[in-house]
C-alpha cells in the first residue's frame, strides 16, 4: 500500500468537506438571515415542479422583497412530513396538485382556515376547501381526446358513453394509479352513485385496446399510431403534444355538456391549490402570497407556464386555450374527489382497471 | 504474502478476530458501541414501520387479497426469478472473460462493462420505451417500410421489465465476480487443468464454486434492488408488490397499511440473507493470488468474446446514452446555467460524503460480524435491512425517526438553552447522510465482507506475533489488502446515492436539489425528454468513480 494513495484520498476528502462546509455555511447564513428578518421570508412545501413555480416565486420576491424558500416532492411524502413535524414545521404554505391531495391535507388537520376576501371572490366556491382551508390556484380539465381520422365528434357524448359496445377495442387509458383518474372516478361516484359508476368503468376496461399506460402522452401517442381511437387526458398534455407536432391528428372533445342530471354535469375539472399550515408563524405574509397568486398577473403566468385554466373567471384565455373551445365544467365541489378517493380506487381494482 | 497462491478451506470454527482482539479495551468498547449504534440507526426507521402492525388495516388487506394480490405476487416472483437468472447469465461469463481471458478490446471492455451501473433503471426504462414502443423510431420505420404488413407491438410486459432491470443490475454481479476471479488467480485453474479437468470442467468445478460467495452477494444486491424498485415498473405500468405499497399510501392515504405491506418485504430479505449464508456454508475461501495469466483467445472464439461484450455494452449503455444525447440536443440544453453547476456540486458532495461514511461504517460492520458469532452476528447482519425496502417507505421511516428526535430531544434542549424551539435534524445534511447510510450499508458491506473473507487469518496473526499494534495492523495489513473491496464498495455507494430519489426528496435541506431530484420533477409529469440532461449528467458523473475504481483495480 502506498502512502501516496492515502494522502491523495485525504486531500480529496478535505477539499470536498470544505466545499460542502462552505455550502452548508452559506446555506445556514441564509437561514439565519431569514430568521433575523422573519417577516420577509416564507417557506413553501410544494408538489408542483420547480420549473412551474420558480418563475412565479422569483417575480413575487422581486416585487415585495419577500424571500421564498421551498422544497418539492410528491404530495404524499410532503403531507407525511408536515404531520411528523407538527408544530415544529418551518412550512407556511402547502401547495399541491389534485383536490384529493388537498382534501387529505385538510383532513389531516395540518391546514388552517383562511378568511380572505380576495381569495373568496377570485376563486369559485366549489374550488375552495371545506372551511376555506385551501383555495384552488389553477383548473385542469380532464377530457376526451379522439382521432380526427377515425372518429366523428358526433359519435362522442359523455364519459359514460365510452363504455358502449361501439368503442370495443378502441379505448386507451392511463393507469388507475394516477390520482387524476382516481378523482375522475370519485366525482363520477358523487354524480351517479357507486353502482352506476362501477358498470361504466367496467365497460371502459372491456373496451380497452391495450393495457393502461403510465402517462397521458403515451395514450395519445397510441391513438396517433392507430392502436386506439379515444382516450381521456388532461388538456395540458394535449397542449404540449400540439406544440411539438402542430399537425396533430387528434382533437379534444368536451363531454357531458348536454342532457339531464349526470349526463349534463359538465367536464371533469381538477385543481392545483394551496393552503396555510396550522403551524405557520407568518400567516399574514402567507395570505398575501396566496392572494397574489390569484391576481391577474400571476394567473396569466400560471396559464402560460403549463397551459392550465385560470381560476379567475373573467381572465381571457391564451390563444391556445381559446383554440380548444369553451366548455361547461362540472360544478361539483372538488372536495368530493378526496372524500370518495378510496372508494374510487377500490372500485377500479374490482373491475380490473390497472 | 504474494507467494501464497493456494486457496485454503479452513477455519470452519470461529476464532476471535485479530483486528478487534488486539485493540485496547477502551478502543474495543468504543468500536463496539459505534457498531451497535449503526445497527440501531438502521433498525429505528424499520421499527417504526413495524409499529404500524399495532393496528392492522384489515379492510385494505381484505380488499387487496380479494382483488390484486394474486397478480402482484405472480409479477413480483417472475421479476425476481428473471432478474436473478439474467444478472447471473450476464454478469458471471462477462466477469470470467475479462478477468481470465485475453481477446481484442479486453483492456477497455473490462472497465466499460461496469458503465451501465451509472444508468438509473428508471432512465433506461423510459429510454427503452421511447425507442421501442409504437411511437418510437424502430416501429415507426418498420411501419413505413412494411406498411400494412406490420402490426404495432406493445412491448410492455414481463420480458421488457426484466430486460431493463438485468441490463442495469448485472454490473453488481460482474464487479463482485470479477474481483473474485482475479483474486483466485489462474494457478488454481492450472492445477485443475493439470489434474485432468477440461476448460469448462475447471471453470464449473473450481473457479465458479470459489467465486460463489461473491456471485451470491452480487445477485442478492440485484434482487433487493429489484424488490425495492418503483420507477421502472411504473414506467411499464407493471404491477408488483411495491405498487401495492404505493397504492395504499397515495391512493388510500393509508401510510399504516403501506408500512405493513412494506414490512413483509423484510421477511423476504431475511430469507435471502439466510439463503446466502447457507450457500456460503461454513466454508470460507481465503487466498491471495499472483496476477493471473490470461487464456489467450484467438480466431472465432476471440471474435465471439469481443462481440458478446460489445453487444451488452451497446444495449445497456451506448444506445441509451445516444438517445439521451439526442433529447438533450433537441430539448434540454437550455437548462444549463449557474444553478445547474450548483446542482452538480451538491450531487457530488453528497455522493462523496455519503460513500465515505458508509464505507467506514461497512468496515466496522464487517469486522464486527467477523469477530462475532451467534446472536451477536445475527444482530450485526440486521444492518443490511435498509436496502430492500422501497425507498419512499424507508425515507418516511427515517423522517419520522428524526422528527421524533427533534420533538422529544432537540426542541426541549433548545428551550432549556433559552433559544426558540425549531427543527434541527429534519431537513439537515446530517439527516440526509444518515438516510443514505441506512439505505446503502448493505451495498457497501457486501464487497468489504467478501474481500475480508479472502484474507487468511494467519496473516494478521503473523503481523501480531511480529509485534504490530492494532493501528498498524489496520493501516498496514488490513486496509491495503481490503483496498479493492473498499473501492468497489465506495463506487457502488457513490453511484447509488447519486441516483437516490425518495429520501433525497423528502429530507434534503432547502436548495439542496440533486440531479435525481431534477429528473424526478421532469419525469413525474411525463416530460421525459426534458429529463434527458440531468439523466445524462448523472450517467457521465457516475463514470468518474467507476473509472477510478477500474484504474485502481488494474494497478494491483
Amino acid at each position: 500500500m502506498n502512502c501516496g494513495y492515502i494522502i491523495r484520498a485525504a486531500m480529496a476528502l478535505v477539499v470536498v468537506i470544505s466545499l460542502a462546509a462552505c455550502d452548508w455555511q452559506s446555506a445556514s447564513q441564509h437561514a439565519e438571515q431569514a430568521e433575523s428578518k422573519k417577516p420577509d421570508s416564507l417557506v413553501v412545501y410544494t408538489a408542483r415542479k420547480e420549473h412551474l413555480i420558480k418563475p412565479l416565486f422569483d417575480r413575487y420576491s422581486d416585487m415585495t422583497g419577500v424571500e421564498i424558500r421551498y422544497i418539492t416532492d410528491g404530495a404524499g411524502p410532503l403531507l407525511a412530513r408536515l404531520q411528523a413535524e407538527g408544530n415544529n414545521t418551518p412550512a407556511d404554505i402547502l401547495m399541491t396538485v389534485d383536490a384529493g391531495n388537498l382534501w387529505q391535507a385538510a383532513e389531516a388537520g395540518i391546514l388552517q382556515p383562511l378568511a380572505s376576501e380576495v381569495l373568496a371572490t377570485n376563486v369559485p366556491e366549489n374550488l375552495q376547501g371545506v372551511d376555506k382551508q385551501w383555495y384552488a390556484l389553477t383548473i385542469r380539465a380532464r377530457t376526451i381526446v379522439y382521432s380526427t381520422e377515425r372518429v366523428q365528434p358526433e359519435q362522442l357524448s359523455t364519459y359514460e358513453a365510452l363504455a358502449d359496445p361501439q368503442w370495443q377495442g378502441r379505448v386507451c387509458l392511463r393507469t388507475s394509479k394516477k390520482v387524476y383518474n382516481q378523482s375522475l372516478v370519485a366525482t363520477m361516484i358523487a354524480a351517479q352513485g357507486e353502482q352506476a359508476a362501477e358498470s361504466v368503468i367496467g365497460g371502459w376496461v372491456t373496451n380497452l385496446a391495450m393495457p393502461p399506460f403510465s402517462n397521458d402522452t403515451k395514450a395519445m401517442e397510441a391513438i396517433i399510431a392507430g392502436q386506439c381511437d379515444v382516450a381521456i387526458v388532461n388538456t395540458y398534455y394535449f397542449g404540449r403534444l400540439q406544440n411539438q407536432k402542430p399537425d396533430l391528428k387528434l382533437a379534444l372533445f368536451w363531454p357531458n355538456q348536454q342532457g339531464e342530471g349526470a349526463d349534463g354535469r359538465g367536464v371533469h375539472v381538477n385543481v392545483s391549490g394551496a393552503g396555510i399550515t396550522k403551524a405557520s408563524k407568518h400567516k399574514a405574509q402567507a395570505q398575501q402570497l396566496l392572494e397574489w397568486l390569484v391576481s391577474v398577473e400571476a394567473q396569466q403566468q400560471l396559464m402560460s407556464l403549463n397551459m392550465e385554466y385560470p381560476v379567475l373567471a373573467d381572465l381571457p384565455y391564451s390563444d391556445q386555450l381559446q383554440g380548444w373551445g369553451e366548455f361547461k365544467a362540472d360544478a361539483v365541489n372538488v372536495s368530493e374527489a378526496g372524500r370518495l378517493q378510496a372508494d374510487a380506487v377500490k372500485l377500479m381494482d374490482r373491475v380490473g382497471y390497472k | 504474502m504474494r507467494a501464497q497462491t493456494n486457496s485454503t478451506q479452513h477455519y470452519t470454527g470461529y476464532s476471535a478476530e485479530p483486528a478487534l482482539s488486539s485493540a485496547t479495551p477502551k478502543l474495543r468498547y468504543f468500536l463496539n458501541t459505534l457498531g451497535v449504534l449503526t445497527v440501531l440507526s438502521v433498525l429505528a426507521p424499520i421499527a417504526i414501520l413495524l409499529f404500524s402492525w399495532a393496528s392492522p388495516e384489515t379492510a385494505i388487506w381484505q380488499h387487496l387479497i380479494a382483488t390484486q394480490l394474486g397478480d402482484l405476487l405472480r409479477n413480483t416472483l417472475v421479476l425476481l426469478v428473471g432478474v436473478a437468472v439474467g444478472v447471473s447469465l450476464l454478469g458471471v461469463p462477462l466477469a470470467w472473460l475479462t478477468a481470465m481471458c485475453e481477446f481484442p478490446g479486453r483492456r477497455w471492455l473490462e472497465w466499460a462493462l461496469m458503465l451501465p451501473m451509472a444508468m438509473p433503471a428508471y432512465v433506461l426504462a423510459f429510454v427503452v420505451l421511447g425507442l421501442f414502443d409504437f411511437s418510437g423510431p424502430l416501429q415507426q420505420s418498420l411501419k413505413m417500410t412494411l406498411g400494412d404488413g406490420f402490426d404495432y407491438v406493445d412491448i410492455r410486459g414481463d420480458f421488457s421489465v426484466i430486460a431493463v432491470l438485468v441490463l442495469v443490475l448485472y454490473p453488481y454481479v460482474y464487479m463482485l465476480a470479477r474481483s473474485a476471479f482475479l483474486a483466485q488467480g489462474s494457478d488454481v485453474m492450472e492445477v485443475a487443468r493439470v489434474l485432468g479437468q477440461g476448460a469448462f470442467g475447471a471453470f464449473f468445478r473450481v473457479a465458479l464454486p470459489m467465486a460463489r460467495p461473491a456471485i451470491v452477494a452480487g445477485v442478492s444486491l440485484a434482487l433487493m434492488e429489484t424488490l425495492a424498485d418503483f420507477g421502472t415498473v411504473a414506467v411499464f405500468n407493471y404491477d408488483t408488490f411495491t405498487t401495492a405499497i404505493y397504492k395504499s399510501w397515495f391512493g388510500f392515504f393509508n401510510l399504516q397499511a403501506a408500512a405493513q405491506l412494506a414490512s413483509l418485504l423484510l421477511l423476504f430479505i431475511m430469507l435471502t440473507l439466510m439463503a446466502e449464508k447457507r450457500s456460503r456454508g461454513a466454508r470460507s475461501y481465503q487466498q491471495n493470488a499472483r496476477k493471473p495469466h490470461r487464456f489467450v483467445l484467438s480466431g472465432l472464439r476471440a471474435g465471439l468474446a469481443t462481440s458478446a461484450c460489445l453487444t451488452i455494452l451497446a444495449l445497456a449503455f451506448v444506445v441509451p446514452v445516444l438517445q439521451l444525447l439526442q433529447w438533450v440536443v433537441t430539448e434540454g440544453a437550455a437548462m444549463i446555467n449557474g444553478r445547474y453547476w450548483q446542482l452538480l456540486l451538491r450531487t457530488l458532495s453528497l455522493g462523496f460524503l455519503a460513500s465515505l461514511l458508509t464505507v467506514m461504517l461497512a468496515i466496522l460492520m464487517a469486522f464486527s460480524r467477523r469477530g462475532a458469532n451467534g446472536y451477536r452476528k445475527t444482530f450485526f447482519e440486521l444492518a443490511t435491512f435498509g436496502y430492500a425496502l422501497p425507498g419512499s417507505v424507508l425515507a418516511v421511516g427515517i423522517m419520522l425517526s428524526f422528527a421524533e428526535l427533534d420533538k422529544m430531544l432537540i426542541a426541549p434542549l433548545l428551550g432549556v438553552l433559552g433559544m426558540e424551539p425549531r427543527q434541527v435534524l429534519v431537513g439537515s445534511v446530517f439527516a440526509l447522510l444518515a438516510a443514505y447510510w441506512v439505505r446503502f450499508l448493505a451495498v457497501a458491506t457486501g464487497p468489504v465482507e467478501s474481500s475480508l473473507q479472502r484474507i487468511r487469518r494467519s496473516i494478521p496473526e503473523a503481523a501480531k506475533s511480529l509485534g504490530a499494534s492494532s493501528g498498524e495492523l489496520m493501516w498496514r495489513v488490513y486496509l491495503p489488502m481490503l483496498r479493492p473491496g473498499l473501492l468497489t464498495a465506495a463506487v457502488l455507494v457513490f453511484v447509488d446515492v447519486m441516483k437516490e430519489m425518495p429520501a433525497t426528496l423528502l429530507l434534503r435541506p432547502f436548495g439542496w436539489d440533486t440531479l435525481a431530484v431534477r429528473i424526478y420533477e421532469m419525469t413525474s409529469e411525463g416530460e421525459w425528454q426534458r429529463a434527458a440532461l440531468p439523466a445524462l449528467t448523472l450517467v457521465l458523473v457516475g463514470l468518474v468513480p467507476v473509472a477510478m475504481a477500474v484504474r485502481q483495480s488494474a494497478r494491483r
